[in-house]
């Protein structure tokens, strides 16, 4: 602690060019901790797949829609023990940016499904009797406002009714779910598939996908290709992957984020090591004569090069630091589009590591230029 | 009276381009212990060459240097920087401060390298700012102070770890006429009343009067003032 001052007073020698770099090195690990968080957050989605749990899409895209008549059939397969569907619905409330993850399901076998959804007995029959009864999770409830006896609109970007070709639909909220954890489920409005089957203009006899419950997940594989292997030639064939391979699989359709992200993430880190790497040599290489007075006084080769890993670690920590805690402020905000309300603990972790080897990266060739200078010739500026 | 430092047979040689200059041909020179020797000779000489070696910054290419009874021409890099830490204090002609810290924190630094308290720190650099006559300018940035009040700053950085040897490398060449005097004042103070061994290169004979002794170095050798020898 008693270098600290001349660390902190070096860092500071000149303070415009401090503070530029410093701003760079937040704004890029404020990227970091933004891209990475939802990187993260979608991981989780991810790895909390529950592999007792088989989807079945069709083999061409999870937009194309499979026959109904499908599920039948799908039941009658060895070591299925449950089938439930689901559709992609698309809407907004009131404003498109409003986005809500909705699903026309059948509320028994849905349920039954997901365990892990916590519906009141009462609210689950109620949501079984209400032709356009709907239930929520609690976090979609809280972001709303929304509570059961409300009647909410919402707008679907791709099904119109066939009554009036109109795209708004009205749902009644009867029951409000626990989603107990899960970061899939959090944010999610289901409704009577009954109800959307009968009402939409086109598609009917249709579902987007089948989720399938089987009796060991080490039967998964054989389970999968069975189910593939009935709709084969046929003009719906199908793709069945476990929960963990179908979650990875959306992803990939929608870009490979992992990959769009980390690719952004190293450019970004790669220009800031040059940049912060220039500036912690030019820093250096205008005080050669004062590193050479403080060798002069008795300082050691490794006691100067520690002051300067010290000033890289302080600006990086520092930086990065202020950084990942912009990152961590801005998350809360993005809660609607992930479905996580705070930076994970481990992309702080990873942060605050990179924040290290930035700082020591960029140390290491001014710190071995000044090892090799001849002391008197560096105290007579030469 | 022992002798603090001891060159025998030293050779400096410099590599300019692919010639290889000798600086220094087999110098020999004993400055007993308390002695205030001022080094003077033309620029180019090879007096800053003799005090680099003297204050254990550079090595010798021949010979043998004692100084307080250790071989600093055999030392390694890292022994040197200690041995820097314990026996030598350096004074430059442009005070060579570390612009962004105090006096008091620039005084300190030597103390840095020392297992001292903070407590103990703060105390011996009040009283080293006391004795260069700047206990008020403390928190001063060499920036605030006037040349004199900074090169009184850097005596002071050169003599808060008590050590054996002053070396001064044209203490006054920057200042002023009135104010170069204050400094060699307080110098020939230091060595009267402290003891302080004192090697000083200056080019102005009217600093080299305050001496004790006088050398020129002339062609990488050294020759005595005869003047003051005879006197």
């Amino acid at each position: 602690m008693k270098y600290f001052p001349l660390i902190w007073a070096g860092l500071w020698r000149k303070k415009t060019r401090t503070i530029f770099t410093l701003l760079s090195i937040l704004v890029a690990f404020l990227l970091f901790g933004l891209l990475q968080g939802v990187n993260a957050a979608f991981s989780r989605g991810v790895e909390g797949a529950n592999l007792n749990r088989l989807y079945v899409q069709s083999r061409i895209s999870f937009t194309e829609a499979l026959p109904y008549a499908d599920l039948a059939q799908i039941e009658a397969v060895p070591g299925v023990t449950k089938v439930a569907h689901a559709s992609w619905f698309g809407p907004y409330y009131q404003d498109p940016k409003n986005f809500v993850i909705t699903f026309p399901v059948e509320p028994e076998r849905y349920f039954a499904l997901y365990p892990e959804l916590k519906l009141p007995e009462d609210q689950l029959r109620a949501f079984i009797q209400t032709r356009s009864g709907a239930v929520i999770s609690q976090d979609l409830a809280k972001q709303y406002g929304w509570k059961i006896g409300d009647r909410v609109p919402l707008r679907s970007t791709i099904w119109t009714k066939k009554s009036d070709g109109s795209s708004d639909w009205s749902f009644d909220i009867v029951g409000i779910y626990d989603a107990a954890g899960s970061k899939a489920f959090n944010a999610d409005f289901l409704f009577n598939y009954s109800y959307f089957d009968e009402a939409r203009a086109f598609g009917r006899g249709s579902v987007g996908w089948y989720i399938v419950q089987i009796d060991d997940p080490r039967h998964a594989a054989p389970i999968a290709a069975a189910i593939d292997k009935l709709f084969e030639n046929s003009t719906d064939e199908t793709r069945t992957q476990n929960e963990k391979e179908n979650a990875q699989s959306f992803l990939k359709q929608q870009g490979d984020i992992n990959l769009i992200v980390t690719l952004i993430i190293g450019a970004v880190f790669f220009t800031l090591l040059f940049l912060t790497g220039n500036t912690m040599m030019q820093s250096v290489m205008e005080r050669i004569p004062e590193f050479a007075v403080l060798k002069t006084l008795g300082f050691s080769g490794s006691g100067v090069t520690a002051l300067i890993f010290g000033e890289a670690l302080v600006l990086c920590l520092i930086a990065g630091l202020l950084g990942l805690a912009g990152a961590s402020a801005i998350f809360p905000l993005m809660q609607g589009f992930i479905g996580v309300a705070s930076l994970p603990a481990g992309v702080l972790a990873i942060g605050v590591a990179i924040a290290v080897v930035l700082a020591l990266a960029t140390a290491l060739p001014p710190a071995w230029r000044l090892q090799r200078l001849r002391l008197v010739d560096a105290l007579a500026g030469r | 009276m022992t002798a603090a430092i001891e060159l025998r047979h030293v050779v400096k040689r410099y590599k300019r381009g692919k010639q290889s200059v000798e600086v220094l041909h087999k110098l020999d020179l004993d400055v007993p212990a308390g002695e205030f020797l001022a080094l003077m000779g033309p620029s180019g000489s090879g007096k800053t060459t003799l005090l680099n070696l003297i204050g254990g910054l550079d090595r010798p290419d021949e010979g043998t240097i004692t100084v307080a009874g250790e071989r600093v021409d055999t030392m390694s890099n890292g022994q040197l920087a200690k041995w820097r830490s314990r026996h030598v204090g350096f004074v430059f002609q442009f005070y060579n401060l570390m612009p962004m810290l105090s006096a008091e924190r620039n005084v300190e630094l030597p103390l840095l390298l020392t297992s001292l308290s903070g407590r103990q720190r703060k105390a011996n650099v009040q009283a080293v700012l006391e004795i260069v006559g700047l206990a008020d300018r403390a928190k001063h940035k060499p920036s605030e102070l006037s040349g004199g009040q900074q090169q009184r700053v850097a005596i002071a950085r050169a003599l808060v770890s008590d050590p054996t040897l002053l070396v001064c490398d044209e203490p006054t060449g920057d200042l002023d006429r009135q104010t170069a005097i204050e400094i060699l004042d307080l110098l020939r103070v230091l060595n009267r009343e402290q003891g302080k061994t004192i090697v000083m290169v200056t080019h102005d004979p009217k600093a080299a009067e305050y001496a004790s002794r006088q050398l020129h170095v002339d062609k990488g050798q050294l020759v005595e003032d005869e003047a003051r020898s005879a006197a």
